[in-house]
């Protein structure tokens, strides 16, 4: 098991140190400061390894860890050979095709203007995204526990919601102040059918009995909508935030590309404008881990959420 | 003979079945329960016995005829009747201490009474499982569950709806038991729906038989016999034979093996 472990770890970390030694060793074709491209190089191997030492350590992770090894292995391979083909060899065209070397430089040469832009996604991110679900939820409630509601507004909610939300743009542009809140408003408004709608559903299929058992416990109309409808409806709930994350997240972006004032969408328009196509591929790096982070974060929540459904459920 | 504290009084209700036929669920049923009286309501299936039940919890009203306990009609649920339902009716969000705790939050008394969470855990045997969910402990710990839900409230009246009807003998037997053990302690009236002979006659002061279409009364039985029974002795397999032939489900009578 130990030998298992053991050759996981080399197995990890070769690949990105093949990378390295490829980038040291063979001479460039192309006119690349590496010295960016490097260190991440080495700052994956020391990653891995430190990670190879807490799975010696720890069983449970060690199991991961050996099962994860030959895909680590392949994502090294994976960049030495895209170093190969562009700045070793000067292969794939330029300027689409840029060197890692070239990429990762974008993050020291651009850093406090990538920092900035990052800054302002997420906080658009959150604003529109927080305010979407609280809307949703909210109209769920409503549409879930309110016949009337239900009959006039669920119609309205089925229609508009299939709606893409940057269809509003030209709109939520004139209409409101800045672009930033008009962002926030299509991010919301994105969010905001997934979760009235999963809400509502999850409400409206509550069982009968717990409902009598919470009439017979005392229970007024608050506690059994709040105490049991609502509790019931929390993993459609969540499964309706999860649909609407990928939604949100195209919706910043494009939001974002078509007329705001910062964020990783008016940084890529703005590469895009110079021709920098090495700074978009920053950008898309940025974002893949940026929006990782968000979907881990928001899975935490629902995991502390429902845990209740430990065990229950096939996962 | 204690007090009497329910009143069932010539009541009458009808459903309407899957095929959209009117069934008479109830026909004319009168009943008087005597306050800390165990009783038993046993009949086939369609005798309407959980029909009178979910009367009796508020959670359904007779077309005719009335309902009442301690002289007050009964117009709807009331944390005073306690009910515990067939199905696992645990809320599976809250574990078994929350769920037990359940009935003071509904009533808005959780802050003052939270003490009493404790006993009720420890009452119903379930101590070291206060942090389990639902679906983590088995269907006769769930069942205990479900009846120091209700008694928490202090319920004048405990309805069970064959809340052993899906256990398996030994468990049953069991949960058997510590309801006695309860009741004694507690003093709670119980209505029991079920459709096991055995256990009608191992727990009840009176079982009331029901025959079904229309579901009425046919005989109201008491069992007069000391606590504990023995399941095995003749009076007991003597009153088994008589419900039985009431029911129509023995052909001829069951006699006890040997005599003494």
């Amino acid at each position: 098991m130990s030998d298992n472990k053991a050759l996981a770890i080399i197995v990890s970390v070769i690949g990105f140190l093949i990378a390295l030694a490829l980038n040291l060793f063979v001479p460039d074709k192309q006119d690349v400061i590496q010295k960016a491209y490097r260190f991440i190089l080495i700052a994956l191997s020391v990653l891995y390894l430190a990670l190879g030492i807490r799975a010696l350590i720890s069983r449970d992770y060690a199991k991961k860890y050996i099962f994860k090894s030959k895909f680590i292995f392949a994502m090294g391979i994976v960049l030495a050979v895209w170093d190969l083909f562009s700045s070793k060899l000067d292969i794939l065209e330029m300027p689409f095709f840029p060197s890692p070397g070239k990429v990762c430089m974008v993050f020291i040469d651009e850093y406090e203007f990538l920092l900035q832009n990052v800054y302002y996604s997420l906080r658009l991110f959150t604003v529109g995204f927080l305010s979407g679900i609280i809307l949703g939820i909210g109209t769920g409630i409503l549409i879930g526990w309110f016949a009337r509601v239900k009959y006039w507004v669920f119609p309205v909610l089925k229609i508009t919601g299939i709606i893409p939300a940057v269809a509003w743009m030209p709109f939520a542009l004139t209409i409101f102040p800045t672009s930033f809140v008009a962002g926030a408003f299509l991010i919301a408004i994105c969010a905001w059918f997934p979760v009235a709608f999963m809400t509502a559903q999850g409400m409206a299929t509550t069982q009968q009995v717990y409902f009598d058992v919470a009439k017979t416990l005392g229970g007024s109309t608050w506690y059994q909508l709040f105490r049991v409808a609502l509790p019931n409806a929390f993993p459609n709930i969540f499964t309706g935030i999860s649909t609407a994350s990928g939604l949100a997240f195209t919706t910043l972006i494009v939001s974002e590309m078509m007329g705001a004032q910062g964020g990783l969408g008016y940084y890529i328009n703005w590469s895009k404008a110079w021709s920098a196509y090495y700074k978009i591929y920053a950008a898309i790096v940025i974002m893949a881990i940026l929006f990782s982070l968000i979907l881990k974060v928001v899975s935490l929540i629902q995991g502390r959420v429902l845990r209740w459904q430990k065990g229950l459920l096939y996962e | 003979m204690s007090k009497e504290l329910i009143s069932i009084d010539h009541v009458y209700r009808t459903y309407i079945d899957a095929n959209a036929n009117k069934v008479e669920a109830l026909s004319n049923v009168s009943l008087d329960i005597n306050d800390g009286e165990f009783i038993s309501l046993i009949g086939p299936s369609g005798c309407g016995k959980t029909t009178l039940l979910r009367l009796l919890a508020g959670l359904d009203k007779p077309l005719s005829g009335k309902l009442s306990i301690g002289g007050e009609e009964i117009t709807g649920p009331d944390p005073s009747r306690g009910y515990v339902f067939q199905q696992s009716s645990l809320f599976p969000w809250m574990n078994v201490e929350k769920n037990i705790a359940a009935g003071l939050v509904a009533r808005g008394v959780y802050k003052d009474e939270k003490s009493r969470v404790q006993d009720y855990v420890d009452l119903v045997g379930l101590e070291g499982f206060e942090k389990s969910y639902p679906h983590q402990i088995s269907g006769g710990m769930a069942q205990r569950v479900a009846i120091a839900r209700s008694l928490i409230n202090n319920p004048k009246a405990l309805l069970l709806d064959e809340p052993m009807g899906a256990l398996d003998s030994f468990t049953r037997a069991d949960l058997q038991d510590k309801l006695l053990e309860l009741w004694k302690k507690k003093g709670t009236t119980m209505i029991l729906v079920t459709h096991d002979v055995d256990e009608a006659i191992y727990l009840s002061d009176r079982v009331v038989i029901m025959t079904p279409r229309p579901g009425e009364i046919s005989e109201i039985l008491p069992i007069e016999l000391g606590r504990p029974r023995d399941r095995g002795s003749e009076d007991f397999l003597e009153l088994r034979g008589h419900i039985l032939e009431k029911l129509h489900l023995a052909s001829t009578r069951i006699e006890p093996e040997y005599t003494i």
